[in-house]
């Protein structure tokens, strides 16, 4: 199919399509980083807030259901709103298309790999007998 | 203009080195005493603070500027007087509060 100069303006956009989720990805990143605003602002808080940052204390403090839950939650969200951010980034800025679906993949893959491995840590952390 | 791109690089900054530190963190607390020890040396050393200052930078200036979109996004703010004063008022605290978290830590650590 030429794309070319022969075109008319509509037969160049035509069959490209919406991807249909440009909406859902918008109001995603929204309600993540409201989310994140609590769940950042928690976190610096508590580890301000601690007696101390030794081993012992936030083991003790990530065993707990009161840091546990907001750090799962801080994990799986904050995760999911750092790909949703380098999507934007990378389709804004990566105009070879190839180029483009590697690094959108690539992220991926190191969003999913990475929030798997710290949600796996932290639940050694929360459910393991002590510390 | 400048707060826009601001934004966005202080989101990729704490996508990748702010996503890596945390998932190293918790896995160090998992490993036990050895590595965990490992993890405190470099957070204390003067290069382990230098990305650590970085980072709460850079989550106080996205926390900011975002908050600025979240209020563009319903229409409000873009009168260019408007946007200016929300942009600098962004930069101008997103240095105070590092500033002041960074004295605390290190006025009571010492």
């Amino acid at each position: 199919m030429s794309l070319g100069e022969s075109s008319t303006p509509l037969g160049k956009v035509r069959g490209l399509g919406s991807a249909r989720e440009g909406g859902d990805h918008w109001l995603t990143e929204r309600v993540t980083s409201i989310a994140l605003l609590l769940l950042g602002v928690w976190f610096v808080a508590s580890l301000l807030i601690l007696p101390s940052r030794d081993l012992r204390t936030i083991a003790e403090w990530l065993h707990d259901p009161s840091g546990a839950v907001p750090m799962a939650l801080l994990i799986v969200i904050g995760f999911k709103h750092g790909l949703d951010g380098m999507k934007v980034v990378v389709d804004d800025y990566v105009h070879d298309e190839g180029n483009r679906f590697v690094l959108n993949t690539l992220f991926l893959f190191l969003a999913v790999g990475g929030g798997a491995l710290a949600l796996f840590a932290l639940a050694r952390i929360a459910l393991g007998g002590g510390a | 203009m400048a707060a826009s791109i601001i934004h966005r690089v202080t989101g990729v900054g704490l996508s990748i080195l702010g996503l890596a530190l945390l998932t190293w963190w918790l896995t160090a607390i998992v490993s036990g005493a050895e590595t965990y020890g490992r993890f405190s040396k470099f957070a204390s050393s003067w290069f382990g603070i230098a990305i650590l200052v970085g980072l709460t930078w850079a989550f106080f200036q996205h926390l900011l500027t975002g908050m600025r979109h979240l209020g563009m996004d319903t229409g409000q703010g873009f009168e260019l007087s408007t946007s200016k004063a929300s942009a600098l008022l962004s930069f101008v605290g997103s240095v105070v509060l590092t500033a002041a978290l960074w004295a605390y830590i290190l006025g009571v650590a010492k």
